[in-house]
């Protein structure tokens, strides 16, 4: 058997982000995959460790710029948490409200990217095309098309005009149509069915012993949804169905997304309908956090997101740790890539929706004597500069 | 290089590189492709190698371990090469000016000829940067 090793990025032309890929072949077939990350690493726990609450939040948005509500929706959970902070009922539906068209944007543009990667570039332009309507919703909203800064501990900054609501529908409704368009389209196309059909298979057995999460554990099988198993929101309040197939192929985690972009649209239009009608407060306006620890939790459009926060009374987090969904999801790729031509390793790597953003927290220190960053090397410089100038002129 | 660059301007084949961004940028930079902006009209195009690059769209704090890998992408492209800092983090540093694992210096790592602020930049704002890049370089 001759082994050898193939080496992708880290900035390669199909990867938006920078990542490292080592494939082990032996012929046209993978064998073993290794993934090397840190090429994203910012340091955000460290970063949130000495900032308020409020800029925490601001901080956590920019984990990724896709989950830009997930993140802050789960870290305002576990700042709540500590104090077990009531959230004015209209304020839950606009978070959820936000929450939904996050994942109607994340999923589409997954789906663009997702038929890039196999060639399908219809596919990418189209989906891509409909997910401009939901940017200009956000930025009807919140003011901003990416990186809306809606959320606050104890509620949310802006509230939905209702003037806005009839508009609001109105692209629900085209984006419906457009989504079954997508749909059937995807379903009737031999080239997609042959290409994506029975193709980087997850087991229901693997989903459960890689703890996967999100669309890639709900196409194998395995119904984990936070919005259903938790108090979280107004989920409780509006009716959907959790999207849960059986193959785990990436054919099915295109289907269940496209599926869950149509829950997500119910959800939507629930919550613009009670909105109309549910008045009240956004704001709980929260003096002062007392010392205690929290979790939070929510279901971002990959998976379940994680945030622990411990707190000292102080207005600023002692601690602050983020599990993003994508970190549970990678190691899959060890079950689903492993025996599958080149050709198809990426689609199967893309099926997850990986994102390296959401990812790199931490940061491995591979020889501690080691001094790597010029700002050490420069600390040390003119650290060593000043003994000697101690030395030599004394005091 | 008067003449080269009039010949670059009439149409700009661009490079993303992403070093440590938080995606926006670059899914905005990607956004201008398709069929709402439709930046290709204009001869505008993204290349896959930084080799067959006119322009390189710089998102993200540079971080320690991409910092290298970014130096050496900029010192393969063919020269005149022109890098524009997309969004808040190539120019200010954006709220990561506490991280432990950003390069002190951007600059130092990749010379950043234009910045395009914004958290992320409409696309209308990179298309008008864009713009004013065309009108520099046709003098």
């Amino acid at each position: 058997m001759n082994k050898n090793t193939i080496p992708v990025g880290p900035f390669h032309p199909l990867l938006e982000e920078a990542e490292y890929f080592n494939l082990v072949v032996d012929g046209e077939t993978v064998v073993d995959i290794d993934i090397d990350i840190g090429w994203m690493h910012r340091g955000h726990e460290f970063i949130s460790e000495q900032k308020t609450f409020t800029q925490s939040i601001y901080l956590v948005e920019r984990i990724c710029g896709i989950c830009s509500t997930s993140h802050p929706l789960a870290c305002v959970h576990a700042i709540e948490d500590v104090d077990n902070t009531e959230i004015p009922l209209r304020a839950r539906y606009i978070r959820t409200l936000i929450g939904e068209l996050e994942r109607i944007h994340s999923h589409l543009l997954w789906l663009g990217l997702a038929g890039h990667f196999i060639g399908y570039d219809t596919l990418w332009m189209w989906s891509w095309k409909y997910r401009e309507p939901v940017l200009q919703m956000f930025e009807l909203i919140s003011g901003n098309r990416n990186h809306y800064n809606m959320l606050r501990v104890g509620g949310v900054s802006r509230d939905v005009d209702p003037e806005k609501i009839p508009g609001l529908t109105d692209v629900l409704d085209m984006l419906d149509k457009k989504l079954i368009m997508i749909a059937k389209a995807a379903n009737d196309d031999p080239v997609l069915r042959s290409r994506l059909k029975g193709v980087g298979v997850l087991t229901h057995k693997d989903a459960l012993d890689y703890c996967a999460v999100g669309p890639t554990s709900r196409a194998s099988g395995v119904p984990a949804d936070v919005r259903k198993s938790e108090d979280i929101d107004a989920y409780s309040l509006v009716d959907f169905d959790v999207i849960v197939l059986e193959n785990g192929d990436v054919y099915d985690k295109l289907i269940v997304r496209v599926l869950e972009m149509l829950e997500s649209t119910k959800i939507c239009r629930q919550c613009l309908e009670k909105l109309k009608k549910v008045k009240g407060p956004i704001l709980n306006n929260v003096k002062n956090i007392s010392a205690g620890e929290g979790i939070g939790r929510y279901e971002a459009p990959r998976g379940e997101v994680f945030h622990y926060v411990r707190t000292d009374g102080t207005n600023r987090p002692i601690r602050h740790k983020v599990r993003a969904p994508s970190y549970v999801n990678i190691p899959t790729y060890a079950a689903s890539c492993v025996g599958l031509p080149i050709a198809d390793v990426l689609i199967t790597t893309a099926s997850v929706d990986p994102c390296y953003c959401c990812t790199e927290r931490s940061l491995k220190v591979v020889n501690k004597n080691k001094q790597p960053y010029q700002i050490d090397l420069l600390k040390l410089s003119r650290e060593k500069t000043e003994r000697i100038r101690r030395e030599t002129y004394g005091g | 290089m008067g003449w080269y660059n009039k010949r670059l301007a009439k149409s700009i084949w661009v490079f993303h590189l992403s070093a440590s961004p938080c995606n926006n940028c670059d899914i905005e930079i990607l956004d201008l492709l398709t069929p709402k902006y439709d930046l290709e009209r204009f001869g505008i195009k993204l290349v896959g190698s930084v080799r067959h690059a006119d322009v390189i769209l710089l998102s993200g704090i540079i971080n320690q371990k991409v910092a290298p890998k970014v130096t050496h992408l900029y010192s393969q492209a063919p020269k005149p090469v022109f890098v524009v800092g997309v969004g808040t983090c190539p120019a200010g540093g954006c709220c990561f000016n506490d991280s432990y694992n950003k390069v002190p210096c951007r600059e130092d790592v990749i010379p950043i000829d234009m910045y395009i602020p914004g958290c992320p930049p409409k696309p209308e704002a990179m298309i008008e940067g864009v713009v004013k890049l065309v009108e520099v370089l046709n003098g």
